[in-house]
């Protein structure tokens, strides 16, 4: 059963393991330093399908079999799904899931999807509601562009502070195992706006959110950065990455030499023309899934904490003038039990 | 962290960089002055096989909406546009790609609903606010001729 400390978070005492997770990614994440990490990799962004919303769905589809296939479980072994993505009501969720007979629980925590989910489905075989959960998430370049931005082929120049959305996903599968990953604690964060209105700034937005709910995590567990070998955020980017070491660095924390973050782990930002980095679902949950668990699991990384971040604005909002709330939540990952 | 929207903001400046300027204005004047040219090269070949100089210059604006059509279509004039910026978005090629790119885009909901409904989902305002500076301006011009 979890225990609470602090103010907010939760300590997974019987300490469930991810037995199960998988990756996947497109061809520009090909091109990326991450390419060979990845367990599914599809050069065709459409994914056979006629729609961009249909990719979606059948990415999330294909990394959930993926990450079943790994773990030599089957979806009947599944008691619930956590799953979320960018798409209006979650579609590509609910449309590639929908075949599995899983008993879904939709969730939307914009690119913080992989950690709330992975947060749930983790507190949930702790508490013994289930024996083992999933967590899927997933973003594609094109359906975001479409529903947030611009037409695709519309010939617009995107500011330094842009970042890329991933065309990726990822699923994690948790459950009782002896061995590692283990979660050990998760902390969900609160709602921060500092009043950025900028949308092609998402780091910005997010960077207060994960600031707090880094803040509120080291206070509760009476830890300090140098715990931790990795602080990996979602997807911040340069500027949020920035403005989270200033942010923190006020608190006196220091995490610089810790952190790292997902959206600049996936692409070569020079090379590839992602200008401040990668982002969406898909980019901390691609990321998360497959280079930095299997390096958890190796031993390679023996104690961190995983906080993917979120912008949750909706195109209306900020035709507005609404300013963007951020939202972080955090999952403390280890070797060891 | 007890900052106030005024001071992250600040603080964000610090941290964004801006937009490269100068070399986005270079690019635009170069990127949008080739346009040009090739429209005049058009109106050149029109009038050197017979049309009138209004005609001429008609089909210019008619092969240069073509073009950037054709080239939206094939997945070309965005690259040409990210280096472009207001050199492509200006002249005619830029309203002839934001009329065709929600249309490739939307297609996938419907010719009804997707297509039609989307097509002007840009270039629309451009329409509504162009037509209707072009009615101030002609009766400002009939009050004045009446005056």
């Amino acid at each position: 059963m979890p225990t609470r400390i602090g103010r907010y978070t939760l300590l997974l005492n019987s300490c469930p393991s991810v037995v199960g997770f998988a990756a996947l990614g497109s061809k520009k994440e090909a091109q990326g330093p991450l390419a060979r990490c990845f367990d599914l990799i599809n050069d065709d962004c459409t994914f056979g399908e006629t729609t961009w919303e249909k990719a979606e769905s059948r990415m999330q589809q294909q990394v959930v079999n993926k990450a079943l296939e790994k773990s030599k479980l089957s979806s009947a072994d599944i008691d619930y799904i956590f799953a979320g993505d960018l798409l209006n009501q979650c579609t590509g969720s609910a449309y590639g899931l929908r075949d599995l007979g899983i008993p879904f629980l939709g969730v939307y925590g914009a690119c913080s999807t992989m950690a709330e989910s992975l947060l749930m489905a983790s507190i949930f075989v702790d508490a013994g509601c289930a024996s083992r959960t999933a967590a899927v998430t997933s973003s594609h370049f094109c359906s975001a562009e479409k529903q947030f931005r611009y037409p695709l082929e519309y010939g617009g120049q995107r500011p330094p502070s842009a970042q890329w959305t991933v065309t990726g996903a990822g699923c994690a599968i948790v459950g009782q195992s002896d061995a590692p990953p283990y979660i050990r604690a998760v902390t969900a964060g609160r709602i921060e706006d500092y009043g950025i209105k900028d949308a092609n700034n998402m780091g910005a937005a997010m960077a207060p959110a994960a600031a707090s709910t880094i803040k509120q995590f080291l206070e509760d567990t009476g830890t300090n950065p140098d715990d931790y070998d990795l602080i990996l955020t979602g997807d911040l980017g340069q500027i949020g990455s920035d403005l989270l070491y200033d942010l923190l660095g006020r608190e006196n924390i220091d995490i610089s030499g810790h952190h790292a973050d997902c959206g600049l782990l996936i692409y070569d930002r020079e090379k590839q023309d992602v200008h401040a980095g990668g982002s969406g679902c898909g980019c901390a949950g691609s990321v998360l899934c497959s280079y930095i668990l299997s390096r958890v699991r190796d031993g390679e990384i023996k104690n961190m904490l995983f906080i993917a971040t979120g912008a949750l604005l909706s195109p209306t909002s900020v035709q507005q003038g609404q300013s963007i709330p951020g939202i972080a939540h955090l999952v403390h990952i280890s070797h060891t039990k | 962290m007890s900052l106030t929207p005024n001071e992250y903001e600040q603080l964000n400046k610090k941290y964004s960089p801006s937009s490269p300027t100068w070399k986005n204005c270079l690019m635009a004047f170069l990127v949008g002055g080739l346009i040009c040219t090739l429209g005049q090269v058009i109106v050149n070949i029109s009038r050197s096989l017979g049309l009138p100089a209004d005609e001429a210059s008609t089909a210019a604006s008619i092969s240069l909406i073509f073009l950037a059509s054709l080239l939206t279509g094939l997945n070309i004039f965005d690259n040409i546009a990210k280096v472009g910026g207001a050199g492509t978005l200006v002249p005619i090629t830029g309203f002839s790609n934001s009329i065709t790119a929600p249309a490739l885009e939307f297609k996938s909901e419907g010719f009804i609903l997707g297509l039609g409904a989307k097509m002007f989902v840009i270039a629309g305002p451009v329409l509504v606010y162009g037509i209707t500076a072009s009615i101030v301006y002609g009766l400002i011009l009939y009050l004045f001729s009446i005056v």
